[in-house]
C-alpha cells in the first residue's frame, strides 16, 4: 500500500503527468507512480488499473479518482483530478484555436503526423509493461490472447467482450486463487 | 449562449460517462453519432478534426468532449463537456476502489482482480494496436512506432524525448 500522500503530492504528481501525456496519460503516469515516485509496485498498478478500466470513464481520470480517495480522501481525489486535468485542458483549448489558424500549414501537419505515430509507440511500450508480468501467469496468456483477438481482430466493443471472457476468467480465477 | 445549451451538453455527456466503458475511445463512435448526426452541431470532418487535436494536445484522450464542448457553447462549453464526462464515472470508481482496498484480504476480491488482470493484458495492447493502426501510413511512422516501443518497453528515456524526436522526425523526413 502507497505512503499517504499530501494533497499537493497529489496535485503536482498527476499535473506533471497531465502535462506530458502526449498521445494518452497511461504510459506517463505508470512510470510517474511505479519507477519514479514508488507509489505503487508495478502489480499494485496493474491491479488499480484493471479495476479502473472494467469501470465505466476514462482510465486514467478513473485512476486519479481512485487513487486520490485511497490515499488522501475525496479531497485528495480533487486534488489529483484537478493537476491531471488542469493544464491539459487549457493547451487543449488554445490549440483548438491555433488549429484553426494554422492547422493546414504542411510542416505543422507532418509534426503531427511523426506525432502520432511516436505515440502510438509510447501506448504499445507502456503496454507491453503492464501485460508482460501479466502473461507470465499462464492462464491468462489465452485469455488476454482472446480479449485482443475480440477488441484488434473483431472491433468488438467490451461489455460484449467482457461478457464473452470474464465468465471463463473468473471460473479459472476462482480455481487458481486460494 | 444560453443556460439550455449548456443543460443540453452535460445531459449528454453524463450519460455517455456512465457508458464509456473501455475508456473514452470506446465511445467515440457513440459520440460522433449524437453530435454530428442527431444534434448537427459539428459536420463530420470537423469531427474528424478535433479528435486529431485532442489527440496532439497531451492529457487524458477524453478532451475530444472539451473541444466539442468549446465548439459548441465556448470555454464554459468545453468545461461542463468535461465536467460531466468524467464526474459521474469517476465517483463511481472512487467508491468500487474503496469498496475494494476495504475487503483487501477476501477470496472474492482476489478472485476479481485475478479475473479481471488478462482482459487488461489483451486491451491494452489491442488499443496500442489500434492506434498503430490509424497512425502508421507509410514504412517511416510505422519505423517511428516500433523504435518508441523498443524504447519506452526496454528503457527509462523519458517519453517527452521520443515524442520530440517522432514530431522532428516527421517534420524532416515525412
Amino acid at each position: 500500500m502507497p505512503p499517504k500522500l499530501t494533497r499537493t503530492q497529489l496535485f503536482t504528481g498527476f499535473f506533471q503527468a497531465g502535462i506530458m501525456g502526449f498521445g494518452g496519460v497511461l504510459p506517463i503516469i505508470r512510470r510517474l507512480m511505479v519507477d519514479e515516485k514508488r507509489w505503487l509496485t508495478q502489480m499494485e498498478f496493474n491491479e488499480l488499473f484493471s479495476l479502473c478500466q472494467s469501470l465505466p470513464g476514462a482510465n486514467v481520470v478513473n485512476l486519479s479518482f481512485a487513487f486520490g480517495t485511497r490515499v488522501a480522501g475525496i479531497t485528495g481525489a480533487v486534488a489529483a483530478v484537478l493537476g491531471l486535468m488542469s493544464a491539459p485542458l487549457a493547451i487543449v483549448l488554445g490549440l483548438a484555436w491555433l488549429y484553426g489558424r494554422y492547422g493546414g500549414v504542411p510542416i505543422v501537419r507532418h509534426a503531427l503526423l511523426g506525432l502520432a505515430a511516436t505515440a502510438a509507440g509510447l501506448a504499445l511500450g507502456s503496454g507491453l509493461r503492464i501485460a508482460v508480468p501479466i502473461l507470465k501467469v499462464r492462464r491468462n496468456v489465452l485469455l488476454a490472447a482472446s480479449v485482443y483477438a475480440l477488441a484488434f481482430g473483431l472491433h468488438l466493443s467490451l461489455p460484449l467482450i467482457a461478457l464473452l471472457v470474464l465468465p471463463v476468467s473468473l471460473v479459472l480465477a476462482w480455481r487458481a486463487v486460494p | 449562449m444560453s443556460a439550455n445549451i449548456l443543460g443540453q451538453i452535460a445531459t449528454l455527456f453524463g450519460k455517455l460517462s456512465l457508458l464509456a466503458v473501455g475508456g473514452a475511445n470506446s465511445t467515440v463512435p457513440e459520440i460522433a453519432r449524437v453530435v454530428v448526426n442527431q444534434k448537427h452541431w459539428l459536420t463530420p470532418s470537423q469531427f474528424s478534426q478535433f479528435y486529431a487535436i485532442a489527440n496532439a494536445a497531451p492529457g487524458p484522450n477524453v478532451m475530444i468532449v472539451t473541444v466539442i464542448g468549446a465548439h459548441v457553447a465556448g470555454v464554459p462549453g468545453g468545461l461542463v463537456a468535461t465536467a460531466a464526462m468524467v464526474l459521474p464515472a469517476g465517483i463511481t470508481a472512487a467508491i468500487i476502489a474503496l469498496l475494494f482496498d476495504k475487503h483487501r484480504e477476501a477470496r472474492w476480491r482476489r478472485v476479481a482482480q485475478a479475473a479481471l488482470l488478462p482482459i487488461t493484458a489483451g486491451l491494452v495492447l489491442a488499443a496500442a494496436c489500434v492506434l498503430a493502426r490509424q497512425s502508421d501510413t507509410g514504412w517511416l511512422t510505422a519505423a517511428l512506432t516500433i523504435l518508441t516501443a523498443l524504447f519506452t518497453w526496454r528503457t527509462k528515456l523519458h517519453p517527452l524525448w521520443l515524442l520530440g524526436a517522432g514530431a522532428l522526425a516527421g517534420m524532416l523526413l515525412l
